[in-house]
């Protein structure tokens, strides 16, 4: 009886700072769901689903979606949106690909680095020139991929013009539309295990740790929320507006530029025309995860979970297979609209009921 | 009675902003642009025919000039055209407060489907002509009944419009892919096909469609009490419902109005195509119709609706593709340089309103 009483008020007791800080509501319903969903795979299709080997690659496959939605998350909360995500993960993994062959360091750091920059471009056109999130990145979402379509073209003949008397070995690695990465150089350990779990993995674990402890017990994370909540209110409150919102773009923009070097190290090859519509894969596993896209509020775990549920989702979609009759992508497509479409309808009654 | 007068009010003074003195300006600004662009071009063309045609006599010269003026001009105007027309459907949506992602979707189902009537069993039955008009109509419905689903998740769902066309964005895709399984659909159909390749009077038949589109929202924006409920709801939701206007009518209506246009647009990217193919059909197209709305001087926070303005910005923002490309300059490069110029201009459009 003591206890909940001490837990009554909303910010002590480890019961009232799970429901409402770490999870937000939604996200122990959501994640509730995703238990159940895992189980009826396993039950359904057995071993194959839950082997080893499938949920390694789903998780790795999706690791590039949960570093995207994670900048998603604090640029949403900020009541922004970053479009251009998916173009510059691209740009960044030819970045990657390229990269590859002067060692593993240059292969993270530079992309890492590009992608922040862009961000830090998306944050600086947003809070100083007052250009509204969706138009300003929408812009670096085309010139991001005008760049990634074009870095063939500089890596392999305006390099090798400019320098003709270099000996260029890595222009045999570039074709014209694609890097081809560096296999001499382990690039591809960057995807490989460690302590049975593999690497992407625990750089979400750690990523998602720190967003939700830079989100809830830091500065940092009050501005940002607060800026969600009422930016004017915030301004006049003497908070640092502009810097927290052009850090939450530049965030975005690094995990993006992480999420590019993990696609280019798992597909061994980076062609521009990867990663389309990775904006809205994130900001659906945002929504699903309960963070309202007006901000001001939001929940980092709840959108881990958020993709792990899509992700399993879509992984179990490949089993499905009645009579021959197997779902094609295109009904996949489908699905997943409908799937979005439940996951808000039910979203917003339950928000309705709640209020 | 009063109730709808005071909803006239207060959109009348929202639209005296566009039509005031700053709104000018700003037209102006980007149709002197345009007006350079096209001088540059003029200049360009006259160049590039004169190097290479000096040898033949200077009455040819002048004819293969107005030749390849002409070309230019088609080429621009056709590749513009459904931009425009969804362009003007985005601009009606993003009037209200709304944004409409599902346009590239709703075009490749529209596209999809019209094939499906002309080259199935119904085309074998009927009439080529009455085949014809149900490949045109049928889309067209469905492409309007696809808005009004939008419309309901909007108003009646209460989902957000970037969620809500969101849902359609990625479904309806899948649904447009679903119809052939993924597959071309590749035909020959003169009578349908003159949606696109038709030439009344030189000029191709879908510049014609995208002037009457533009000048009937034009009218719809300016001259109804739709046009001033529409602007009412952008300016203020809530006022505007005490006001009295049927926001949730009007809301849904523009979402309608939106897939319809969408139809048609799908509708000539078809006929162009002589093929229908959903992966492609209307692929990315609602960011070139955002920036177009943008560019044009309509602000995505709603209240405002510049018709013209779309016109003008999805042609400057063809008008500096097509000079850039023309010039030598690589596609890929004329991608970053068009997002400078798009980022350059709702930058100044923004400088001059506020």
């Amino acid at each position: 009886m003591a206890v909940t009483q001490a837990n009554s008020t909303p910010k002590q007791g480890i019961r009232g700072f799970m429901s409402a800080n770490l999870f937000q509501n939604q996200g122990v319903l959501v994640f509730v769901v995703l238990i159940v969903v895992f189980l009826a795979g396993s039950i359904i299709f057995g071993s194959t689903f839950y082997s080893g080997y499938n949920i390694t690659t789903m998780l790795v496959f999706n690791s590039m979606f949960a570093f995207i939605s994670l900048g998603m998350t604090f640029v949403i909360i900020t009541g922004g949106i970053d479009l251009s995500v998916s173009s510059v993960a691209v740009l960044t993994s030819m970045l990657a690909a390229w990269f590859s062959r002067f060692g593993l360091l240059p292969a993270i750091f530079v992309p890492v680095i590009v992608g922040t920059l862009i961000g830090l471009f998306n944050g600086w056109t947003i809070s100083k020139l007052g250009i509204l999130p969706f138009i300003a990145t929408l812009v670096t979402f085309m010139a991001a991929r005008g760049l990634a379509l074009i870095m063939p073209k500089i890596f392999g003949i305006y390099l090798a013009n400019l320098f003709p008397n270099v000996s260029w070995s890595w222009v045999d690695y570039v074709a014209d539309y694609s890097i081809v990465i560096d296999r001499s150089q382990n690039f591809q350990a960057i995807i490989g295990n460690f302590l049975g779990l593999p690497i992407p993995v625990w750089l979400i674990l750690i990523a998602y740790t720190l967003g939700a402890v830079l989100l809830q017990y830091t500065r940092f994370g009050r501005v940002t929320l607060a800026i969600g909540g009422n930016e004017e209110a915030a301004r006049l409150m003497g908070l640092p507006v502009t810097v927290t919102k052009t850090l939450v773009y530049a965030m975005s923009g690094a995990l993006a530029g992480l999420a590019g070097v993990i696609l280019a190290s798992r597909s061994g090859t980076a062609l521009p025309t990867e990663a389309v519509g990775w904006e809205l894969q994130a900001i659906s596993a945002v929504v699903v995860g309960g963070t309202l896209l007006t901000g001001g509020k939001g929940s980092v775990v709840s959108t881990l979970i958020g993709v792990l549920l899509l992700g399993l989702i879509f992984n179990l979609l490949n089993f499905i297979n009645v009579g021959g009759f197997s779902l094609t992508v295109y009904w996949q497509a489908v699905v997943r609209g409908a799937f979005l479409f439940i996951v808000v309808l039910l979203q917003s009654s339950w928000l309705r009921r709640n209020r | 009675m009063t109730t709808s007068d005071q909803a006239s009010g207060i959109s009348t003074t929202m639209r005296d902003g566009t039509r005031g003195l700053l709104g000018k300006a700003r037209t102006y600004g980007i149709l002197a642009v345009i007006l350079i662009l096209v001088i540059f071009n003029f200049f360009r063309i006259w160049n590039t025919i004169s190097n290479t045609a000096t040898f033949v006599e200077s009455g040819t010269v002048q004819q293969e000039y107005i030749r390849s003026l002409n070309q230019a001009l088609n080429v621009n105007l056709t590749q513009v055209a459904t931009i425009v027309i969804v362009g003007v459907g985005m601009t009606l949506v993003i009037a209200t407060g709304g944004i409409d992602l599902s346009v590239g979707a709703i075009m490749a189902i529209a596209g999809q489907i019209a094939p499906l009537i002309f080259l199935g069993s119904i085309g074998q039955r009927f009439g080529m002509g009455v085949t014809n008009t149900l490949a045109i109509i049928v889309p067209l419905i469905v492409s309007s009944a696809v808005g009004l689903f939008n419309g309901f998740m909007v108003t009646q769902l209460r989902f957000q419009p970037i969620i809500a066309t969101l849902v359609v964005y990625i479904g309806g895709r899948g649904i447009a892919q679903v119809l052939t399984n993924g597959y071309l659909q590749v035909f020959r159909n003169p009578g349908f096909q003159y949606l696109a390749l038709g030439r009344p009077l030189g000029i191709p038949t879908q510049v014609y469609i995208m002037f009457a589109v533009v000048i009937l929202a034009d009218l719809l924006v300016r001259r109804t009490s739709f046009g001033q409920y529409v602007l009412s709801i952008g300016g203020n939701e809530r006022a505007a419902r005490l006001a009295g206007v049927p926001v949730n009518r009007v809301k849904t209506a523009v979402y309608v109005i939106s897939g319809f246009l969408c139809g048609i647009a799908g509708l000539i990217v078809v006929a162009i195509n002589s093929a229908s193919d959903a992966n492609l059909n209307g692929l990315n197209i609602e960011l070139d119709a955002i920036a177009a709305v943008a560019v044009g001087g309509t602000p995505l926070s709603g209240g405002i609706a510049t018709i013209w303005g779309t016109l003008l910005g999805a042609l400057f923002i063809q008008l500096a593709r097509f000079t850039l490309i023309s010039i030598g300059v690589p596609y890929e490069f004329a991608l970053v340089v068009n997002a400078a110029i798009i980022l350059t201009a709702v930058y100044l459009q923004r400088q001059r309103s506020s």
